[in-house]
């Protein structure tokens, strides 16, 4: 649909944009290239010479040195090795949990927000009633039925954070609704279903883009408190999260232990934010540079 | 203040000399006025006449020093009652507005504040630039209500904006506008926005502050009709540039330059009967970012020749009061119609 | 103009549209009485021009004639059959018969949609044509009011209102109608651009002998381009007369009003005309005055005006008035 454009000089214009935008902000190429690499290296970390398993007591809680970029962990587990596949299971849980909730959230948003009527009142009353459940009493109930681990965090993270989303597609749909391109395409007769996907989808898009940003850095979040809580990731599996509270015990001595996952996170969720920025300029079908008054 | 009523003595109030207002966004230059003179004398009610894009707007605001920080405004000269505007620090130039002229905008709905009201709106003014109390303030604000007629004006007063109608805002702030007595009122398309009956009841109560309050108005508009109603003078603007300027029979009635005749043509008029076909001009608003070389209008113009192209032309003094900026003479605008010289550029 | 013969092609009777205001439980509060008891006529090939100010519901009896929105009360008949009723699938047949152009050009089209997808839109509905044919088709149509075939894969940003307003109204005819509502077309425009766009529909009309009903505040165009004018109030029409003649020889005080509050773009006109001003505001949609609603700023007002709605009469042929009092 948007993407696809036949038009030679719409595609120009939008990679023009985003080309201008990445000029204008120093800070978002660095973040491109970030995200480059922590990506290829959590995808490409299998075939790397890392080993974050086998442990080396003897060798606990050195700093960073030569033969440990990172240095070690508190029962000698090579760190650099350990946060990148710390970073493979937080990227996996971040985007995957992410895609879920955007997809449950835009569909209640939009089925709600166009319909109206009952269908709108229950979905939202749904949407209330999984608000206002206490979070952790949900995750903890829910962690009764489901097995510990990778796909379970996923679930739950994905099935219980898609309510805020909804809402915010259905107020934007609420009022794309109104727009007269809207009301003609119902007027001939277009079913529904095509009105969504085809005109009210594409104008939400930039929302749920920033949506699917703030996703990701919540997903993260989220799964190092799980983790905290023992419902998450479990030992030897790690995360930046896991890592994280991991770390928290032994502050004192080897404070690197908390600073390097800690950073990363901060890094990526600040890159995934640029990301989302420079996307949303992608999809925007206006003209960015000068407008007459 | 009695020293601004003073009797209208036609003298000069206002001069602006080739003013150019250049936007920078994005590193792109947009010229939205490119050398635009207009004066306003004591009495006038001046029509500044053209479409989106014209620059009218941006002109008004040059004027009064209301643009953003990426604006710049330079010109010959611009100069309100013998001050030179464009020596005063930003500082004295905020202070001129309000005291020195008003202005009224195109919306009023959003020109309020729905959350304050109505009285405070006026009252704020009041205390701010005539220094007066809170009583005699709400004293004043009551009077300006009541001159603007608007019924019942103590309660009123108390009353909050979406409480008003659209004729009633409007009003609410050409009182605004008159609380500090300004010698000139800028009236930024005051009536586009209301119903037509409204819109004869706001332009009557201009033209009634008019003579009661001595003061002189810039209207800009688009509406040809408002313009042969409440204006004395018309300057006509077109890209950037005014195209021509004269007495409002004048305009109307011996039009010199082609945009001002097209303008005449190409809405339905009562005298050359209603139902002709409208004379549209082809073509659309030149570039702000790219000004063509030449006279702005040559692009949709019919008579349009080479020289026109390629350079802006001089203006041409007509009567003490008439300008026009055209390379052609109104004999030889007449004389291609008939020839059927004309390009005969079409839709 | 367009040849008429007196063949009706779209008639109400009685129609209103009533949008209620519900309460936190749901229930009827208020309504909103937007069209309240509107009689008319629109003869095949005439352009109807219907005014009034905000509020007096022009816009919502356009859109309720073609369906667009849903009547409360009263009927549609379109072509000799009822359409008030009907839905679905059974309203498809009509919606191509009936199109619409929007006022906003900047709304009225889907700025993520290109030209060609914009024209298709209603195509893809009510034929089977093959997609080379409907480029075709689209290609002619862009044609036909007066853009270039290689702006088919543009975007709506790339567009001035006046050309949107075009890509409108190729989309209105890609379905070939025979009615279409222009629900003020040219309100958004510049004044040399109105007159572009009207003399298309007015050489369309002629081409394709389409009916239009043409809603708008600009009175000095409805007059240019109607044959016939309904004059509307507060949800009911006060008026109707051929629009030379409802210009010289008005009768409804509110016309009267309305016409001289027109500036007129001569200034020696100007001067001498003497202005009947009207005062006071627009009563509110949902509180209308009992009577004949223009009671409260009419400067005739006799007792009966508050007591008696008047109805819809010729009082000489062709020229119906709602009045007590004339």
């Amino acid at each position: 649909m948007i993407v696809m454009a036949k038009n030679k000089s719409d595609q120009k214009r939008r990679i023009e944009n985003v080309l201008s935008a990445l000029k204008h902000d120093k800070l978002a190429i660095a973040s491109l290239v970030f995200l480059v690499i922590i990506i290829a290296l959590a995808l490409l970390a299998p075939i790397l010479p890392l080993d974050p398993n086998t442990t080396d007591v003897r060798n606990m809680f050195q700093p960073p040195s030569p033969e440990h970029w990172f240095g070690t962990d508190d029962i000698g587990r090579d760190y650099l090795s350990r946060v990148i596949y710390g970073g493979r299971v937080s990227l996996l849980v971040g985007f995957l949990a992410m895609i879920t909730c955007v997809c449950v959230g835009v569909l209640v948003g939009t089925v709600s927000g166009y319909c109206g009527g009952w269908i709108d009142s229950i979905l939202m009353r749904i949407v209330d009633i999984m608000s206002s459940i206490p979070w952790m009493v949900l995750v903890t109930v829910i962690s009764l039925f489901l097995k510990r681990g990778l796909k379970s965090i996923i679930i739950v993270i994905g099935f219980f954070t898609w309510m805020e989303i909804a809402r915010l597609v259905r107020a934007e749909t609420l009022s794309l609704k109104e727009r007269e391109y809207v009301m003609y395409a119902k007027f001939v007769g277009i079913p529904g279903y095509v009105i969504i996907l085809k005109h009210i989808i594409p104008s939400v898009l930039p929302t749920i883009i920033i949506a699917a940003s703030t996703g990701i850095a919540n997903a993260i979040m989220t799964e190092s408190s799980l983790s905290f809580l023992g419902l998450g990731i479990q030992q030897p599996m790690s995360s930046w999260g896991s890592l994280l509270q991991n770390a928290q015990s032994y502050m004192q001595n080897a404070i690197y232990m908390a600073i390097l996952p800690g950073l990363l996170i901060v890094l990526t969720i600040f890159a995934f934010n640029k990301l989302g920025n420079l996307l949303r300029i992608f999809v925007e079908p206006r003209v960015m540079s000068g407008e007459k008054d | 203040m009695d020293e601004n009523k003073m009797t209208q003595t036609g003298e000069r109030l206002l001069t602006v000399d080739n003013l150019k207002t250049t936007f920078m966004i994005h590193k792109t230059k947009v010229e939205a006025v490119r050398g635009a003179s207009i004066h306003v004398d004591d009495g006038d009610i001046l029509a500044v006449v053209g479409e989106s894009g014209s620059g009218k707007s941006v002109l008004m605001k040059s004027i009064m020093g209301l643009l953003p920080e990426n604006a710049q405004t330079t010109a010959d000269s611009l100069v309100y009652m013998g001050r030179n505007l464009l020596e005063l620090s930003a500082d004295e130039r905020r202070k001129m507005r309000g005291k020195e002229f008003a202005m009224i905008f195109q919306d009023p709905m959003t020109a309020l504040n729905p959350l304050k009201k109505i009285g405070s709106h006026l009252t704020e003014v009041l205390m701010r630039y005539r220094k007066l109390n809170k009583k005699q303030a709400r004293e004043e604000a009551i009077e300006a209500i009541r001159k603007v007629g608007i019924p019942s004006p103590e309660k009123r007063l108390d009353q909050y904006p979406h409480e008003f109608s659209g004729g009633m805002r409007q009003r609410v702030l050409i009182a605004m506008a008159l609380c500090c007595k300004p010698k000139l009122l800028i009236a930024d398309e005051p009536t586009t926005a209301l119903d037509v009956t409204i819109q004869a009841q706001i332009l009557e109560l201009l033209k009634q502050l008019r003579d009661e309050e001595k003061m002189s108005v810039v209207l800009i508009t688009h509406d040809l009709g408002v313009v042969a109603s409440l204006s004395n003078r018309i300057s006509v603007m077109y890209g950037g540039l005014i195209m021509e300027e004269g007495l409002t029979d004048e305009i109307f009635y011996a039009p010199k330059h082609p945009y001002t005749r097209a303008l005449l043509h190409a809405i339905p008029q009562p005298t050359t009967g209603v139902k002709e076909r409208l004379e549209a001009i082809p073509g659309m608003a030149p570039s702000l970012t790219n000004p063509p070389a030449g006279c702005p209008f040559a692009e949709r113009c019919k008579y349009a020749c080479e020289k026109c192209e390629s350079e802006i032309p001089a203006y041409r003094q007509y009567t003490k009061t008439q300008r026009a900026m055209c390379v052609f003479t109104e004999e030889e605008l007449n004389a291609m119609d008939k020839e059927g010289k004309a390009d005969g550029r079409t839709e | 103009m367009a040849e008429q013969n007196n063949q009706i092609l779209l008639e109400t009777k009685d129609l209103q549209k009533h949008f209620p205001i519900k309460d936190f439980f749901g229930r009827k509060k208020q309504a909103v009485k937007a069209v309240d008891g509107i009689t008319f006529q629109i003869r095949k090939g005439e352009t109807f021009g219907l005014v009034g100010e905000s509020g007096c519901g022009k816009s919502t009896l356009g859109r309720t004639l073609i369906r667009m929105y849903e009547p409360t009360g009263g009927q549609i008949i379109f072509d000799g059959e009822d359409i008030t009723k009907i839905e679905g699938a059974k309203l498809q047949p009509y919606h191509k018969r009936m199109q619409i152009i929007f006022q906003d050009p900047y709304s009225a089209l889907d700025p993520h949609h290109n030209v060609e997808e914009i024209i298709r839109e209603p195509m893809s509905l009510y034929t089977n044509a093959s997609k080379s044919d409907i480029d075709e088709q689209i290609v002619e149509l862009l044609k036909k009011v007066g853009m270039k075939a290689d702006d088919m894969y543009k975007y709506a940003y790339e567009f001035s209102g006046g050309q949107r307003q075009r890509i409108g109204i190729a989309r209105a005819l890609a379905v070939k109608p025979e009615f279409l509502l222009c629900d003020e077309p040219i309100s958004a425009l510049d004044v040399s651009i109105q007159a572009q766009v009207v003399n298309m529909l007015e050489d369309l009309q002629e081409e394709l002998g389409l009916t239009y009903l043409f809603v708008a505040h600009d009175l000095s165009m409805v007059r240019h381009i109607s044959t016939r004018i309904g004059v509307m109030y507060l949800g009911k029409i006060v008026e109707i007369a051929e629009s030379d003649e409802l210009y010289d020889y008005p009768m409804h005080p509110y016309t009267e009003a309305l016409l001289s509050a027109i500036p007129v773009a001569d200034p020696e006109l100007a001067r001498s005309s003497k202005r009947k001003i009207i005062k006071g505001d627009l009563p509110s949609p949902m509180d209308v005055p009992g009577g004949c609603r223009f009671h409260t700023r009419c400067p005739y007002a006799k007792p009966e005006c508050s007591q008696m709605e008047p109805p819809l009469v010729e009082r000489t042929p062709g020229h119906f008035v709602a009045c007590h009092i004339r």
